[in-house]
């Protein structure tokens, strides 16, 4: 059990399909590879009868000044989820599919933005979801009800998605081409930090109900995100949140990020947050709405 | 945080190269900036070692302190945050060390 986070080896990861109520679990990475059967048992009746062999037996190779043999590794210990995150890459690349990882806090709106972003943009993108929590399918109803095609992937106490959880949920959502794939983490703004998922940015939602300090205590996710939305700025006439403040910080981690000032409510500020979404796709939006149109593919021939 | 999933990596990747020779002492690189607190690591080796080439194995942990470069003018120096000012002036910096997790080295009997 991970003493920070509550995240543990026994969660018991589950993907959802919404579309046809099915959910199976997977076997998460954390499984061993190896199983060790060597036989280290004393008989009984030997004369050093004691249950820690394994290690007397060690303390015996150590103290007799033979060393074992160092073999130098210089192993990532993130390797296995990086590499499995950079064929997800590949995934969307061959694909021509936009796909973004949101991260925030849990409450910062994430859902209710997605909401928004699906309905006001239906006519002209084609956005399909991945979402993240460690139980519940309840926001996967709510995009469900969009609808769009979604996936729910339950971490159980897991605290972030990993990229062969993402895997599985794709093959399951089986995103068209020339579209849009939005990843809804698991709400927390640590862990999903340093575990890359193949997405093509991080884009981090921070409420304006949060502290505007959230980016210099977070410096890890401020850091590894392209994009920052700060939502329900509809709120701010009843609030003590200095939002020059919020961006300065937001700035001083990450000079580069872009700030969109959003209420997902009310649709404040929302057209900023599609344009630049709509910057990011390599394909013609508009030609999505109608299904027997082509789509401008850039593809070499 | 986390630091249970980063382990169960460890050992995983660790018991594959050891194949079925028992593990003495691995050392591992984790760098101050790392978000990866040694301490918990070392808190939840013992857990995640049991039944493996791991078990009673030493963890000697090297932590990498954090280094910038500007990226203005070029300066490096130390940094105990992941973001900070140059003597320049300027916040545009990189952090060019103090990242690290890394499996350095194993030693295998």
């Amino acid at each position: 059990m991970c003493t920070t986070c509550g995240c543990s080896d026994n969660a018991k990861t589950t993907v959802t399909d919404m579309q046809t109520g099915k959910t199976v679990e997977i076997a998460h990475n954390h499984n061993h590879e190896h199983s060790h059967d060597h036989d280290h048992q004393h008989q009984h009746g030997d004369e050093h009868t004691h249950e820690h062999h394994h290690a007397h037996a060690l303390h015996s190779h150590l103290h007799s000044s033979i060393h074992g043999t160092t073999v130098s590794l210089e192993a990532d210990i993130l390797e296995k989820n990086n590499r499995l995150a950079e064929r997800n890459r590949g995934w969307f690349e061959g694909r021509n599919i936009l796909a973004l990882n949101l991260v925030s806090s849990p409450g910062s709106g994430k859902t209710t933005l997605l909401e928004r972003t699906i309905i006001d943009l239906k006519e002209q993108v084609s956005i399909n979801v991945i979402e993240g929590d460690q139980e519940t399918i309840n926001d996967a109803e709510r995009i469900k009800n969009t609808g769009c095609k979604v996936i729910q992937i339950n971490t159980g106490t897991g605290c972030h998605l990993e990229s062969d959880m993402l895997a599985r949920g794709l093959k399951d959502l089986n995103p068209p081409l020339d579209s849009v794939v939005m990843i809804e983490n698991v709400g927390n703004l640590v862990c999903p930090a340093l575990f890359d998922l193949g997405e093509y940015c991080k884009v981090a939602i921070l409420s304006v109900t949060e502290g505007e300090d959230k980016p210099i205590k977070y410096p890890h996710m401020f850091q590894a995100s392209q994009v920052m939305i700060l939502n329900k700025i509809d709120l701010l006439p009843y609030l003590n949140f200095d939002v020059e403040t919020c961006i300065s910080y937001a700035k001083t981690v990450n000079p580069d990020i872009k700030i969109f000032q959003v209420s997902a409510t009310t649709g404040d500020g929302m057209i900023d947050w599609y344009n630049w979404l709509k910057q990011q796709i390599n394909f013609n939006p508009k030609t999505i709405q109608t299904k027997s149109a082509q789509p401008t593919l850039h593809r070499a021939t | 945080m986390h630091e249970l999933s980063i382990t169960h990596n460890i050992v995983s990747i660790v018991s594959e190269q050891a194949g079925n020779k028992q593990v003495c002492r691995i050392l591992l690189e984790i760098g101050k900036l790392s978000a990866v607190m040694p301490d918990a690591i070392r808190f939840c080796f013992d857990v995640c070692s049991k039944n493996t080439p791991l078990e009673h194995a030493i963890l000697q942990i090297h932590e990498v302190p954090g280094l910038a470069r500007c990226l203005d003018c070029g300066n490096e120096f130390e940094i105990e945050l992941l973001f900070g000012r140059c003597q320049c002036g300027s916040n545009r910096i990189q952090c060019i060390a103090g990242e690290e997790m890394k499996i350095k080295e194993m030693e295998i009997i």
